[in-house]
């Protein structure tokens, strides 16, 4: 009984690994740059939450209201400052402008709130762990249903926003080839601040959800990059479902790993992504990406 | 030689002279030990670490394409290496090079999936390895957990000797390193490695093998951080393995390679040395340093790729220890042009 409430809990926190992936594989397959800022932003999101919740006694489901446009336009100066420059300077230069970027945010979070870890959960209530009982061993957080009923909705509503609307069709047509795209009208640097954009979006309810379900401090970021990143790949199917996959595949791994040894939650994550990679590097299409441009979005 | 109308030179009287004045200056720091002080053998050691550091790095990055956030997994694993072979009775010096070679050689299956992966996917990925290094190293009970351990088969050294043993060995480990990847640079090797950073495709379509010529980079640049990390074992003598494993090695690197030059073969030492000027200047300012640090190579990043010694070698043509060739007409030399700078060596692949 207790192997299938982990693999349960697994599940949803493979909901917020979704959630957190979303943006990153969103940006990989619009512009073709792995932001490796993606998890210090959602730290700075989860602290801007802090800040407006504790300092000003918001809610922080109202506190969202503003944190999540705030993170738009980031994203959108983020895409014209950074991103922009460095994709045109060749493949290796936004890796490096964007972990000089993470650095920058980590240590200036570090700078004003110090290295307390914090956690949006006193802000909720009892929201924070109210739940249903299934069976006597297993309950299911009304927290951690909401952000796997987020993900869901977030993931479904960017694949029909991509593929029923214009902007939608006007970010797949950039993906596929930005210079031709001038050709018809769609100015691509507008639409890749879009995208930048509502990738930055996602990465504030990202950093709502860690910091209502889990504690954050200012060094946080870096592995919150990293599970994006593994569900990301894990997922890797070319549709933005694929990211649902794979964090449920990342979470459950995590979980039936916790559940032989302490510290295997986090080896048993890592173990399950690197087999992967594996697996599909000997079966699969080799040299090839593994997160895939849009394509049949 | 001023005969042919067309030449391709190596060596100009520059960068014979400075050659020179390389040795020598090699020669005088081995016999630093005799005349310094203790405080400047510790940090001119720490010094010669950060420059194996950078070239390795910068190997790694600006010759092969290859930019790794990971490199902390080797620099964690040389220093365990080292732990562990002492504590299986190997002498200490010994074992901190047989444990960087063992570390070389963890790297080679390692890099058989590893190098398949392109740009920010081969970035992060390495970081998984180094998280997962970390978190099996943490697993073995003579480094117990995130306490760690020391080297204590160091203490049968007096101080002084150990000292001076270390700054031998870091010295000499940096000389051979810097020699090797010296005349890798300068064999077919380097101009294979370069083709495939500019055009993997096109560098196959002309007969390059892609993957033996990266592995062998990445496997080298592996050797030489757990070197480093186990020469850093031997100057702090205590193993933490949340220290080592961290990111933050990496982040040096970036920022090393970052401002003294990506991709040149003199950038990196110049940005060892302002990297060490700078921590012993600004060090003490803690945060704000860090975030110094990671907006200094965000700007380097986007305005200034090739970094001060990119930036002085287009405008002067200075080019101290040349892995390049360039072309000479009439005697005149065709420096000036940036294309100029780095390309000719394709003719010798």
């Amino acid at each position: 009984m207790i192997w299938i409430n982990q693999i349960i809990q697994g599940v949803l926190l493979g909901g917020y690994y979704a959630l957190i992936a979303c943006g990153l594989s969103f940006m990989f397959s619009v512009m073709g740059i792995i932001n490796i800022a993606h998890g210090s932003l959602a730290i700075l999101a989860a602290f801007a939450l802090f800040v407006l919740a504790d300092q000003f006694g918001m809610s922080p489901f109202l506190a969202l209201v503003i944190v999540v446009p705030a993170m738009a336009a980031l994203g959108w100066a983020l895409q014209r400052l950074v991103l922009e420059r460095s994709a045109r300077a060749g493949a290796l230069v936004p890796i490096l402008s964007t972990f000089g970027l993470a650095i920058v945010i980590d240590n200036l979070l570090f700078e004003q709130f110090g290295a307390d870890t914090r956690s949006l959960a006193p802000y909720i209530g009892s929201f924070s762990y109210d739940s249903w009982s299934l069976t006597d061993d297993i309950d299911i957080g009304q927290l951690s249903m909401l952000i796997f009923a987020a993900a869901v909705i977030l993931l479904g509503g960017l694949q029909l926003f991509l593929s029923r609307t214009p902007l939608g069709r006007a970010i797949r047509a950039t993906a596929e080839d930005p210079d031709t795209v001038g050709l018809v009208g769609i100015n691509a640097r507008r639409v890749n601040a879009t995208a930048a954009a509502i990738a930055m979006a996602t990465v504030g309810l990202a950093g709502a959800a860690l910091a209502m379900r889990a504690t954050f401090d200012p060094y946080a970021g870096a592995p919150q990059l990293i599970f994006a990143f593994e569900a990301a790949v894990i997922g890797g199917a070319g549709s933005l479902w694929g990211t649902l996959i794979g964090g449920i595949v990342l979470g459950v791994a995590q979980n039936l790993g916790a559940q032989i040894n302490p510290q295997g939650f986090f080896i048993a994550g890592h173990g399950v992504f690197l087999i992967i990679l594996f697996a599909r590097l000997f079966w699969g299409d080799r040299g090839a990406w593994f997160l895939k441009p849009l394509r049949r979005a | 030689m001023s005969g042919a109308p067309i030449e391709v030179v190596r060596w100009s009287g520059l960068s014979i002279a400075s050659a020179g004045v390389a040795i020598a200056l090699i020669v005088a720091l081995a016999a630093g030990p005799l005349f310094l002080g203790a405080n400047a053998i510790d940090k001119l050691t720490t010094l010669f670490i950060y420059v194996i550091l950078a070239v390795t790095w910068n190997a790694l990055a600006g010759y092969g394409g290859l930019v790794s956030i990971g490199q902390q997994a080797f620099f964690g694993l040389g220093a365990y290496g080292a732990v562990r072979l002492a504590d299986a009775g190997i002498s200490v010096y010994p074992a901190l090079v047989v444990g960087a070679v063992l570390v070389g050689l963890v790297a080679l299956p390692i890099s058989s999936f590893m190098l398949r992966l392109k740009a920010g996917e081969f970035a992060i990925g390495m970081w998984v390895v180094a998280a997962l290094a970390h978190l099996l190293v943490n697993l073995d009970t003579l480094v117990r957990g995130e306490t760690g351990t020391s080297l204590i088969a160091l203490n049968a050294y007096a101080a002084e000797a150990r000292h001076a043993l270390t700054y031998w060995m870091a010295l000499g480990a940096m000389v051979a390193l810097i020699g090797i990847l010296f005349a890798l640079l300068r064999s077919p090797l380097g101009a294979a490695i370069q083709a495939i950073r500019d055009n993997e495709e096109a560098a196959a379509a002309v007969g390059v093998r892609v993957m033996r010529t990266k592995r062998i980079i990445f496997v080298l640049a592996a050797f030489g951080v757990a070197l480093a990390g186990a020469l850093w074992l031997a100057t702090t003598v205590t193993f933490q393995p949340k220290t080592y494993f961290s990111v933050q090695w990496t982040a040096y690197m970036i920022f090393m390679v970052l401002v003294g030059g990506l991709g040149t073969f003199e950038g990196p030492i110049l940005g060892a040395v302002l990297f060490f000027a700078i921590e012993a200047w600004f060090g003490a300012a803690g945060v704000w340093y860090l975030v110094g640090l990671g907006a200094a190579a965000l700007l380097f990043a986007l305005f200034l790729p090739k970094g001060l010694w990119g930036w002085a070698d287009q405008r002067l043509g200075l080019r101290l220890l040349p892995v390049g060739r360039w072309l000479k007409i009439d005697g005149a030399d065709l420096l000036a042009t940036p294309e100029a700078t780095e390309p000719a060596d394709r003719s010798s692949g």
